[in-house]
């Protein structure tokens, strides 16, 4: 299978990928933020389907899609907002979301839908290995969508073999245990995590999430790791500097 | 039909364990090993004697002679209240406290509704000289004072958990964000049946003592062990499925389940998930829930911080959906009134999630011969200060 994603991988570059909560600050700032990334040379986009009760986030992720919500961002709307995205972008476009939205939107629909976007893949920290398995895999192989699965430092060489057999793009390898934006820059904990991971020579390149947030911490996760995705860091800085600034963030990463 | 969890925690289409990667070694740890250890002699004699001697089991079932009088059939009493700290919570961190230490686990995380369940973990973690961490939503460490007192006062921290509706679901959330974060030395011990697999299963078997004890005690009752009908309030629905468990395959033991319908269940503040809930995912778990058409879970509402979830277990959406249990809710007022009805009639104040499982008879009229067993999960001192307030007594 050839997506945007695969050809990405292959380009001999350490990959900057940003995660963004759709509709937030503002319900349509969607689009823009989007194509200001690519624009400021980011190679690879996650955009957030906000949830009620994001599990695996923390304090900034969390805020960002209560507002989102409060705004009025739905399933649907995303879509739509994304409906005309392909004219003017060409990156990799990755919905990053928990399954229970795509559950009630239907699973076969939103694959659908994804794939008539443009929509390269799918990361739903709450739909497991086992159950994407079962009943699952055969409707995103359908629609042409990679479904990402994240490995921690806790998971086990077996498991990390079953989740490489089970990836067509990239794995995402979460930076430490914990949940989103919560850490402080790496120590050896990590190195040794990066570089275990390194040595297992795993089918699919990896990508670094969770506690990137600057320079320093890009280099340190992609060292070893094909690229890194900075989410709660983005987020922050949307905040407090407005829609108009990411330019300016991308350049304190690279 | 199987009522009970199949292998991967599947109660028919409900269950499962639907978890992000992060908690997958220690959820798949304690799937591993949950029955094993559990059934080992060494652990059944150590829980059978706590129940007995610091939790003051078995639990009398008492015959409520003027309830009976009043609603025209033979009402027994399953009195949990009378467990050591006050409801039937107790039994299972008793349980998931010597599961935590045999997985070589020293911190404890939990999250609070009513404070019933918080305090109950506060409790064996003082037993067994643990830390214990307890999340509980800020509206809920506001109506629920008594036990927030009693968690501090037992050793334990009070986490407030301040997002979304700031109550059971939220400190839910807040807890399996420890876990989160605190992959190696934490058991979280969940509250209720509900969570991914194989909680749900695992709290249903340490609550099952509830209907292992009424059988016996109703065979010296009535010369027999199965009721016509048991009744229970469903939070998440751990005193329920303890109540329920032994007689799920005799079909003769009708099983009735009372939900929190708030100020009702259609003023759109309610807690009544049967009646307003559709297939989804909370907690790690798939089972009926209260969300909006994209998805998003609802903010529930009820006057008890335990009922106030917008889920249940997925046994009980199996019981629901299977038809194998009839499903009542009943209203703030009719919970209110029917605890103190109880009070006045034997003498016993309830928990105010349990006045809901006495509501019943607002909603249901049951034969003179019937034998109904009723679950009293708690008392009622912890809910003095919204007793007061309802019925304005001071
Ligand atoms: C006395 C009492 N009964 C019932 C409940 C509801 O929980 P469950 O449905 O798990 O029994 C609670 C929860 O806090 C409680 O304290």
């Amino acid at each position: 299978m050839s997506n945007r994603i695969t050809t990405k991988l292959q380009e001999d570059k350490k990959l900057l990928s940003i995660y963004f909560t759709a509709g937030y600050p503002a319900l349509n700032d969607t689009v823009q933020i989007i194509q200001d990334l690519e624009k400021n040379g980011v190679d690879m986009i996650e955009i957030g389907l906000p949830f009620s009760d994001p599990l695996a986030d923390g304090p900034t992720i969390q805020e960002s899609s209560t507002a989102a919500l409060k705004n009025g961002m739905t399933t649907e709307i995303l879509f739509n907002q994304l409906k005309n995205i392909r004219k003017t972008v060409s990156i990799p476009l990755i919905i990053m979301g928990y399954f229970n939205p795509m559950l009630q939107y239907g699973v076969e629909a939103f694959c659908k839908k994804c794939q008539e976007i443009g929509i390269d893949g799918l990361i739903l920290p709450d739909l497991p290995l086992d159950v994407y398995q079962e009943d699952y895999e055969a409707i995103f192989k359908k629609y042409e969508l990679i479904n990402v699965f994240l490995i921690t430092p806790q998971t086990s060489d077996i498991r990390i073999r079953q989740i490489d057999d089970a990836s067509n793009g990239f794995i995402y390898m979460v930076s430490s245990a914990s949940v989103t934006g919560s850490k402080s820059g790496f120590g050896q904990e990590q190195e040794n995590y990066f570089e275990r991971i390194a040595a297992m020579n795993l089918k699919n390149p990896q990508i670094v999430g969770f506690g990137i947030k600057d320079e320093e911490t890009f280099q340190q996760a992609t060292k070893t790791a094909k690229g890194a995705i900075i989410g709660s860091a983005f987020i922050k800085h949307l905040t407090a500097k407005g829609t108009n600034s990411v330019a300016e963030f991308v350049k304190t990463i690279r | 039909m199987n009522y009970n969890a199949d292998e991967k925690g599947y109660y028919g289409e409900f269950g499962g364990a639907f978890i992000p990667e992060m908690l997958y070694p220690n959820v798949e740890e304690l799937r591993q090993n949950y029955l094993k250890l559990m059934y080992e002699d060494s652990f059944q004699k150590e829980f059978n004697q706590l129940l007995k001697d610091y939790v003051g089991r078995p639990s009398p079932l008492y015959f409520a002679k003027r309830l009976s009088e009043k609603h025209g059939c033979k009402i027994y009493l399953k009195r949990e209240d009378l467990n050591h700290t006050g409801a039937h919570k107790v039994n299972n961190t008793i349980g998931q406290i010597l599961m935590a230490q045999r997985l070589g686990k020293t911190r404890i995380i939990a999250e609070t509704g009513a404070g019933q369940h918080g305090v109950a973990t506060a409790t064996v973690c003082a037993l067994m000289g643990m830390e214990c961490i307890v999340y509980m939503g800020e509206i809920d460490i506001a109506r629920q004072a008594p036990n927030v007192a009693r968690m501090k006062m037992l050793g334990a921290e009070v986490r407030p958990a301040k997002s979304g509706s700031r109550t059971l679901k939220d400190a839910t959330n807040e807890a399996i964000r420890d876990w989160i974060n605190n992959p190696v030395d934490t058991h979280y011990i969940i509250g209720s049946a509900i969570g991914p697999h194989p909680y749900p299963d695992m709290v249903t078997r340490f609550q099952s003592v509830i209907s292992e004890e009424i059988k016996w005690q109703l065979k010296e009752h009535e010369g027999r062990e199965n009721p016509d009908y048991v009744v229970a309030c469903i939070g998440g629905g751990s005193n329920a499925a303890g109540t329920y468990y032994h007689f799920l395959d005799e079909p003769e033991v009708g099983i009735i389940a009372v939900e929190a319908a708030g100020k009702g269940v259609n003023s759109g503040e309610s807690a009544a998930t049967s009646a307003l809930g559709k297939v989804g995912i909370i907690h790690g778990c798939k089972t009926m829930l209260m969300q909006t058409t994209d998805g998003q879970i609802t903010e529930p509402y009820s006057i008890s911080a335990g009922l106030d979830y917008p889920g249940v277990g997925p046994m009980h959406s199996h019981l629901f959906k299977s038809g194998r249990a009839e499903f009542y809710s009943a209203t703030d007022d009719e919970a209110m009134a029917a605890g103190l009805e109880l009070s006045q009639l034997e003498g016993i104040i309830p928990a105010i999630e349990t006045g809901h499982a006495f509501a019943i008879f607002e909603h249901k009229k049951f034969k003179k011969d019937d034998v109904v067993v009723i679950s009293l999960s708690g008392r009622g001192d912890k809910d003095l200060n919204t007793y007061i307030d309802y019925f304005k007594l001071a």
